[in-house]
């Protein structure tokens, strides 16, 4: 059961680094948007761009390791 | 809830190689299983597998009617980041030579050893070890298809057009595998997995950007554009994390 709950666990987060990032960005974006909801695109930029930047930096990062 | 069809084929595609991937590392253990110890205890397995996950199916599916729409396409949209992001990450290392491609056919043999390692020290026990061993790999794969299914289609109404591309990937798998009785080694996996995790990355920004109330440009079409964004990103990022290994060499 345990082993079943951690390959569960698993399906979402590989690289805590990764998974971490993208929480922030999805809590950065929600912050925006609660703060600027007549500007919701800022919270959609933010949200995009984040998590780009956040795959690009995760996927360079391990490589250069 | 209406089903817009900018969304209906990338869902069903998205589901449909998703699935693939899914079922054919499924494929590979539950042969690795009926060569060593026979189909008897490899399909008690399967069977179980498949009826723990038709029972959670049932008892969850309902529950998704009842919550608002906004909160789920929120918790969707993140849960899909983490998971497509995930697949994406690791495509991308595999593509850039980083880590190993995953390959069903070592897959295989490391299963059918293990197994037959397990069988020289313990024969009785054997025949439930065989049984558990398809059942966790049928449940585990199948229950990410399941994730995947209702993450494309519980937020516009599509969950049959996901579903019919799942279920046309399992039943496609599950045919080949029967005829060939080996595993779907040439299936080139990394390549669907990259194309999935973009595709599912994409989904779920958007999802968690409806979720936050986002008003995207040009509405549901700013998830091609979007895809297209992860796609040149993650080829950068390919391309990146391959130089200082191609310096070393040189």
């Amino acid at each position: 059961m345990m082993i079943l709950l951690r390959e569960l666990a698993g399906l979402f987060v590989d690289d805590g680094a990764l998974a971490l990032a993208i929480l922030a960005v999805v809590g950065l974006s929600g912050t925006a948007a609660m703060l600027m909801p007549e500007v919701s695109l800022a919270a959609g930029a933010i949200l995009l761009f984040g998590c780009l930047a956040a795959l690009f930096s995760s996927a360079a990062c391990t490589g250069r390791r | 809830m209406t089903v817009n069809f900018a969304f209906v084929w990338p869902a069903i595609a998205a589901a449909f190689l998703a699935s693939l991937v899914e079922a054919v590392e499924a494929l590979t253990i539950v042969l690795a299983v009926a060569i060593v110890r026979g189909w008897r205890p490899a399909g008690l397995g399967v069977a179980a597998g498949l009826i723990v996950l038709a029972l959670i199916v049932v008892a969850l599916g309902p529950l998704l009617d009842h919550v608002p729409l906004h909160l789920l396409q929120l918790v969707i949209g993140v849960l899909l980041l983490l998971f497509g992001m995930r697949w994406l990450r690791k495509a991308i290392l595999r593509a850039a030579g980083i880590i190993p491609l995953h390959d069903e056919a070592t897959a295989f043999a490391n299963e059918t050893a293990e197994l037959r390692e397990q069988a020289r020290r313990n024969d009785a026990r054997l025949d439930w070890i065989a049984t558990l061993t398809t059942f966790k790999a049928v449940l585990l794969e199948g229950l990410e298809v399941v994730f995947i299914v209702i993450a494309l289609g519980s937020g516009r109404g599509m969950l049959l057009p996901a579903s019919i591309g799942a279920l046309a990937a399992c039943l496609a798998v599950a045919a080949v595998g029967l005829i060939v009785h080996r595993p779907l080694a040439r299936v080139p996996e990394n390549t669907l997995k990259f194309s999935v995790g973009v595709m599912l990355s994409a989904f779920g920004v958007f999802w968690t950007g409806e979720g936050l109330g986002v008003a995207w440009p040009g509405a549901d079409l700013a998830i091609v554009a979007i895809a297209a964004m992860f796609l040149v990103v993650s080829g950068a990022a390919i391309v990146l994390a391959r130089r200082p290994q191609t310096r070393a060499l040189s």
